[in-house]
């Protein structure tokens, strides 16, 4: 079946008549007193990478756990391909997890681990052994089939894992915090290698993370989570550039965020005064707000301009201040500059040129500095 | 002051091994013991060994000693086995703390109250139902499994709470039913546990003197009970040569026991090292 428009079959969210493959409605889960999970609602599409994304203790796992079948939702319901889940043990789900610790069996060698779901289902024997085969060449641990857990390193072990919880062809696989346990080089493989796979299989995921980077880089939709409650889904570039809230703009990369007072509200911009940057914001974007509340503008620190001369045009979006800090990152420097309010703003600007050939020219400590930025880069958020 | 320190903990190293090993290796050389008075060496000789293995009572209340301890430590092991799980893997349900301390409890009884309760019990069910008929093999073995029960459950327990739980969500994930859950993972996963409460469980039963001495019966006397009542009549050196064999045979078995986990763990280290040294990630 073709889809009417091409960026409906790779954005199936913004396809009204897209049939979600997981539907999650109004769950909520509580432990005793506590609230784990509030409320939350979700449509997760066919061949879709979703990311969970929040600090520890914010419901996400507890979310997944429920999808897998290992907790009951208190109120809610959830449906994975039209059925509704309730009451559905996890051995009977067509799902498959793939476990923060691994969880693989210590008694096993690798090449059992991964049989192990074919051998519940009673597959025989000999397609068992192919389907393993071929499991174990697509992650690349063949020479391993034999050994043991504890006899592989890190990233051999997370490849088990994943083989293990693949080898059933589950349409939804969940996969809680998969490269957690990872470190940094081998993560940013991985993640690479778990997107190729993705594809290639067609599989859709729901993962679980703390870590923002590995969500921006996985997902192709990101819910934030925070206290229980989603508070925002989209696009890790949605999520970016227009975080609905708060929490969202300072939990997803660095941000400054100044208070101020809507001054001018118009369809197509919004001028905010504020009194922390000593100036008035110019967003080109309009505001669902009544006029002269109390709003937030966050401004992300790669969007400013620091210069030494005073940048042509108006009054609005632009500030002077003096460079408090200064740090060296190698692909970027970050400047800490202070403004005569007292309030201290985060520039990142990119190293395009070699330091030392630039040094006479390079804005150092203590300067008298300009930061200026384009009227589409804020985003006014109002809670 | 070095030396002076390391001598002191020689010193009290050696007080300490001879308070132990003194009493068992007099034990031992008077077995070999010539004269028939304990106290008194008139050479070598291995004549009570000899004597020891022609005299039907001792050698019966040893096949006896072993099928009850055998029979006790299987019956231990399972229900050990289940309350252990119960305790490791409900984690919220009524009464648990109190279940908790009562599994634990015939830890510290009195091995006394213990037998004179377990005996008015029995005494009681007979009344009521005829069952078990007089005190015997099977009350000894009953008695034992209760206390022994209980050492079980708390080695099974510790195992367990050492055992990642989503080894068994994963398993139940993949499609095992609980029951193939239990079998498939948790069992082999656990097994060095029961082993080890099971070889625990034996020897309580094996060298109980106290409970058996309530709840035997006639026609079902446990070596404990004829060397106890031996010795009433006075030591023999007979009995000298039965506890030898008994110690030999132990410390073969730990000796044995703990040169395999000492290998194996060596093994698993060699393997951690070479995985971790890494051919690629």
């Amino acid at each position: 079946m073709a889809s009417p428009r091409p960026e409906a079959r790779l954005e199936p969210w913004k396809d009204p008549a897209a049939e979600p493959y997981v539907r999650i409605e109004k769950v909520t889960k509580k432990f005793g007193d506590f609230v784990a999970v509030h409320q939350v609602s979700l449509k997760i599409y066919r061949g879709e990478i979703f990311c969970l994304l929040g600090a520890s203790g914010c419901g996400k796992t507890t979310l997944l756990r429920m999808l897998a079948g290992f907790e009951q939702p208190s109120e809610g319901r959830i449906w994975i391909d039209g059925t509704d889940m309730t009451g559905i043990p996890p051995y009977e789900r067509p799902v498959n997890m793939m476990f923060q610790s691994y969880a693989l069996f210590p008694h096993m060698t690798v090449e059992q681990n991964v049989a192990f779901g074919l051998k519940q289902d009673g597959v025989p024997k000999a397609e068992i052994r192919e389907r393993v085969a071929a499991m174990l060449d697509l992650v690349k641990l063949t020479p391993f089939a034999g050994r043991r857990p504890h006899q592989l390193s890190g990233g051999q072990r997370q490849r088990v894992a994943l083989a293990r919880s693949l080898i059933k062809q589950p349409k939804l696989l969940l996969l809680d915090e998969p490269l957690g346990a990872l470190d940094k080089k081998l993560r940013e493989h991985t993640q690479f290698e778990l997107v190729n796979l993705q594809e290639k299989l067609g599989v859709t995921f729901v993962v679980v993370t703390h870590d923002q980077e590995e969500a921006m880089t996985l997902a192709s939709r990101i819910g934030v989570m925070d206290h229980g409650e989603i508070v925002q889904v989209g696009t890790p570039s949605d999520i970016y550039e227009y975080p609905n809230s708060r929490f969202v703009a300072d939990f997803i990369g660095s941000v400054n965020l100044f208070e101020g007072t809507l001054i001018e509200d118009e369809p197509d911009y919004v001028r905010v005064s504020a009194a922390e940057l000593g100036g008035t914001f110019y967003v080109s974007h309009g505001v669902s707000a009544p006029p002269n509340a109390t709003v937030w503008v966050a401004l992300r620190p790669e969007k400013i301009t620091i210069s030494r001369e005073q940048p042509a045009g108006d009054e609005d979006n632009r500030v002077q201040g003096v460079v408090a800090e200064i740090a060296y990152l190698g692909d970027m420097s970050i400047y800490l500059v202070r403004l005569a309010t007292g309030r201290t703003v985060r520039i990142t600007q990119p190293n395009i040129r070699r330091q030392a050939a630039v040094s006479a020219e390079r804005i150092t400590w203590d300067e008298e500095v300009w930061l200026s930025w384009d009227a589409a880069s804020p985003v006014v958020v109002t809670q | 002051m070095i030396g002076r320190r390391s001598f002191f903990v020689t010193t009290a190293m050696a007080f300490g091994f001879a308070f132990l090993y003194v009493p068992i290796l007099s034990m031992i050389i008077y077995s070999f013991n010539e004269s028939r008075l304990v106290t008194v060496w008139a050479g070598f000789s291995t004549k009570w060994y000899v004597e020891l293995f022609q005299n039907p009572q001792v050698l019966n209340a040893a096949k006896l000693s072993f099928k009850i301890a055998a029979i006790n430590a299987t019956g231990a092991v399972i229900l050990g086995t289940l309350a252990g799980l119960a305790l490791a893997r409900f984690r919220r349900f009524k009464g648990r703390t109190l279940l908790t301390g009562m599994t634990t409890a015939p830890l510290v009884m009195p091995e006394v109250i213990t037998g004179l309760s377990l005996l008015l019990l029995f005494v009681a069910m007979e009344q009521w139902f005829g069952w078990p008929a007089g005190r015997g093999v099977t009350t000894i073995t009953i008695a034992h499994m209760t206390f022994s029960m209980a050492y079980v459950t708390v080695v099974i327990q510790s195992r367990l709470s050492t055992v990642d739980e989503s080894l068994e969500e994963a398993a139940m994930d993949l499609g095992a039913r609980p029951a193939k859950v239990f079998f498939l993972i948790t069992l082999p996963i656990i097994f060095p546990a029961i082993l080890a409460g099971w070889l625990l469980a034996f020897t309580l039963s094996w060298d109980d003197l106290v409970i058996a001495s309530f709840v035997s019966g006639p026609g079902s006397s446990t070596l404990p009970l004829v060397i106890f009542s031996k010795v009433r009549l006075g030591v023999s050196p007979d009995i000298n040569a039965l506890a030898t064999i008994m110690v030999t045979v132990v410390a073969i078995g730990i000796v044995v026991a703990g040169l395999y986990m000492q290998r194996q763990e060596r093994q698993r280290e060699r393997d951690v090292q070479a995985a971790l040294a890494g051919n690629s990630p």
